[in-house]
């Protein structure tokens, strides 16, 4: 089972963590691993945390990863990282996007946004907090966090670079293509 | 070459295999995609109806008709659509018809989470139910071939974990189905009790027969391993079993109803423990129990929610890995009305105006959270406007003019309009609000019969919620821009003041389908004085933070609601 690899992907509603989730699936498709993903549409996506899973191997049963499960938590937003935490496995690692976006209770006042999120998460695991946003922006395209943050992923992972290019093309429509292989680059490069 | 599809999508893509030629559905979470998937088959005539119950009425007419039809509902749309449901398992079917009902344990997003392998049991239809998105590709054809062999409506469950879960998929060829001859049979389909007696004589033995050839089918299947504990399970469950315990045997059922009941007593003969492991209801459980079998299951997982293999795991003694802690009291991040929704003005009027709120099932459920705490109740689609009825049956004229109800406009075409017609002829004298949003967009932006556009966006006959209200009866039916605040709270004034029950039409296009995009807003921070009147709307895009109040402008879309609010008139840019 080394080739087994679970993540977890979370974030905000509407944030594309759906298109994360893809490009890993063209990953596993490549590798020909079995591969499930779990993905949430319908309410959650306004605005709301989300969660997305995804699992490759030998042989997937559950398209699920539970506590203590993850190899890696893809995280676009700092609250959602904290959220995830106990996803994590034992030597895991959390990639983490520092945007804060505040939920509404916050807004409201009526609860706080947790101070000190990223002592918390290098207290427990191995944590890489990258600023996603001004990559993007620069890579041409602000949608592009997701991108940014896979090409962290990849430099973690030791698969070649050319099977993250292929991922991206078989994912995204051409039009969108350059602006996120730069942004791919761009978190690679950190 | 194999694909990763959605179970929707694979399901679309089994039905599309099999030859259907005819695809209803009303949209509903978990299973909207596969009739979105469906429509991009040129194959397929496919529909959005306006409920669940008409969707499954054309699909019984079409099948009727000679051809393959599937009709795709989610959990509680199979409650609207229970009426046909009963009936056609009587009628029988001409063309394949395949129902698939899509259920939600734990509730992602749906107002409860009933277990609809009840429906087949007590309708006597057949059950499938599929564990990833392969199987939801070959269960869908499975079922056309059943549904025409054992001329029997057929029924495929999914959950949300299989539905909007993606996994690897072997696609095919279609198989055109001709079309079978129509001919006249009204000992068949016309349902009155000279002709039903008869039919519910076939539906028996056509059971029977089934459950006779049922090992032929190929549904069900035993995974031996070590027999000292077999699981039954199926769907979901079954994919949790083989994670949490992997040495267990167990017998994997496809077809959830009608019970193999033989493979389940020579399963329990060669097993030491049998357990039934099983989201939400004891359905097989307690059949299982009925035949006499020492089985548990429930006493250990419950009613509620979802399983999970680590849950499972837990339960039956395996060590569970753990992560590191939770955090206790994080902030919950509910979802919210989007930054210009146009049912944010509309709630932050009613609170204002202190209404009694009997709201209804879309986006502007959304009101019933802080910081609009704007809805008393919310039941199902449809209810708001009975249920205001109610209140003023019970509690008089004076409480009808504190209370109105809300309902959007895919929810009054599904199930609001007989409710407004019961308030006008019985009486009635409350106030009903359609907010207007030009689209059904909870599920993801469907049009509708008000839309003028059909299932692919074509234009289509558009029904007109004016006169519609007017020819139900409604003598005072008003339409008002929900952003105009002062027109709207002057129009409910007078509307609820009146006798008789009144229409408000609160009409804006969804802000997520508006084309005109503002510039972001702005806050002169030097005017402005904290007094948190613009937070009081719940805009997730407005904050204040150490330096004052925010505008967050990748979220603002320019709509200017805060704007209006501002004692100050500390928010500039943007026009209403
Ligand atoms: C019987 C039933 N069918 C489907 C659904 C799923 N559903 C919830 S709200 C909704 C439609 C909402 O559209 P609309 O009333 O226009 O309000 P909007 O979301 O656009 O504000 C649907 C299809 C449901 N809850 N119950």
């Amino acid at each position: 089972m080394s080739k087994a690899l679970n993540l977890v992907i979370v974030g905000v509603g509407g944030q594309g963590t759906l298109l994360a989730s893809r490009v890993l699936g063209s990953i596993a498709g490549q590798l020909g691993l079995d591969v499930k993903l779990s993905e949430v549409h319908g309410m959650s996506q306004r605005g709301g945390s989300v969660t997305t899973c995804v699992r490759m191997g030998e042989t997937v049963h559950s398209p699920l990863v539970e506590q203590g499960g993850a190899d890696f938590i893809l995280a676009f937003e700092e609250l959602e990282a904290l959220r995830a935490l106990p996803y994590l496995k034992k030597g895991g690692s959390v990639i983490v996007n520092t945007q804060q976006i505040l939920p509404l209770p916050v807004i409201i006042g009526a609860e706080k946004y947790p101070e000190g999120i990223l002592t918390r998460l290098r207290g427990e695991c191995e944590t890489i907090a990258l600023d996603a946003l001004p990559l993007a922006t620069k890579a041409g395209n602000a949608r592009a966090v997701n991108t940014v943050l896979l090409g962290r992923l990849a430099k973690s992972l030791p698969h070649e670079k050319a099977l993250w290019h292929r991922a991206l093309e078989e994912t995204l429509p051409p039009r969108f293509l350059e602006a996120n292989l730069k942004a791919f680059e761009a978190g690679y490069a950190l | 070459m194999k694909e990763l599809l959605l179970g929707n999508e694979a399901i679309a893509r089994g039905a599309w295999e099999a030859g259907a030629t005819v695809s209803t559905a009303y949209p509903g979470t978990p299973s909207t995609e596969i009739t979105e998937e469906l429509a991009k088959f040129s194959e397929i005539y496919c529909e959005w109806s306006p409920n669940e119950k008409v969707a499954l009425e054309v699909a019984l007419g079409a099948s009727m008709g000679g051809a393959r039809a599937i009709c795709c509902m989610k959990h509680v749309g199979v409650n609207v659509a229970a009426d046909p449901l009963f009936t056609a398992a009587y009628t029988g079917v001409n063309g394949g018809l395949v129902l698939i009902a899509a259920d939600d344990p734990g509730m992602h997003s749906s107002q409860n989470e009933q277990d609809s392998r009840f429906y087949a049991r007590s309708a006597h239809v057949p059950m499938l139910e599929p564990s990833s998105s392969e199987e939801c590709l070959l269960f869908t054809k499975k079922a056309f071939e059943l549904s025409e062999n054992y001329d029997s409506p057929v029924m495929l469950r999914l959950v949300t974990r299989i539905a909007h879960a993606r996994s690897l998929v072997q696609p095919g060829q279609r198989e055109e189905t001709p079309l079978k001859p129509y001919e006249k049979n009204p000992r068949k389909y016309v349902m009155m009790p000279g002709f039903a007696r008869g039919r519910h004589v076939a539906v028996e033995a056509r059971e029977k027969r089934l459950l006779s050839e049922i090992s032929a089918l190929g549904l069900n299947k035993i995974e031996w391993n070590d027999p000292s504990l077999g699981v039954i399970c199926s769907g979901s469950a079954y994919n949790y079993v083989k994670e949490a315990l992997p040495a267990a045997s167990v017998l994997k059922l496809g077809l959830v109803y009608p019970l193999d009941v033989e493979l389940i007593k020579e399963f329990a003969q060669k097993v030491e423990k049998l357990v039934v492991v099983e989201e939400l209801e004891p359905f097989f459980e307690e059949q299982i129990k009925a035949l006499g079998l020492p089985v548990s299951g429930k006493e250990k997982t419950g009613l509620q929610g979802e399983l999970f293999s680590r849950k499972l795991g837990q339960l039956f003694g395996a060590e569970a890995p753990a992560g590191p802690a939770e955090t206790p009291n994080l902030p919950q991040r509910p979802p919210v009305l989007c930054p210009g929704c146009p049912h944010r003005a509309v709630f932050h009027v009613l609170r204002k105006m202190n209404f009694v709120v009997a709201a209804d099932i879309g986006c502007y459920t959304l009101g019933a959270l802080p910081p609009l705490n704007a809805v008393d109740s919310v039941v199902c689609m449809g209810a708001s406007i009975g249920m205001a009825m109610g209140l003023e049956k019970a509690r008089g004229r004076d409480f009808a003019q504190k209370t109105v109800s809300v309902i959007g406009d895919s929810t009054f075409v599904h199930s609001g309009i007989t409710g407004l017609i019961d308030l006008v002829y019985n009486k009635g004298n409350s106030t009903v609000i359609i907010v207007d949003n030009s689209t059904t967009g909870m599920t993801g932006h469907q049009p509708n019969p008000t839309t003028g556009q059909d299932i692919h966006f074509r234009a289509a006959p558009q029904l007109s919620l004016e006169r519609l209200c007017e020819a139900v009866g409604v003598q005072s039916v008003k339409v008002v821009d929900p952003f105009d605040l002062a027109a709207l709270e002057g129009i409910l004034k007078e509307e609820t003041a009146k006798d008789g029950p009144s229409v408000v039409i609160a009409r804006r296009p969804c802000a997520l389908l508006s084309r005109e995009k503002k510039p972001p807003l702005r806050v002169k921070a030097e005017a402005c004085i904290r007094c948190g009147a613009c937070l009081r709307i719940g805009c997730p895009a407005i904050s204040m933070g150490q330096g004052g109040l925010s505008i967050d402008p990748a979220l603002c879309v320019g709509c200017g609601l805060c704007a209006g609010l501002c004692p100050k008139s500390a928010i500039e840019g943007g026009t209403l």
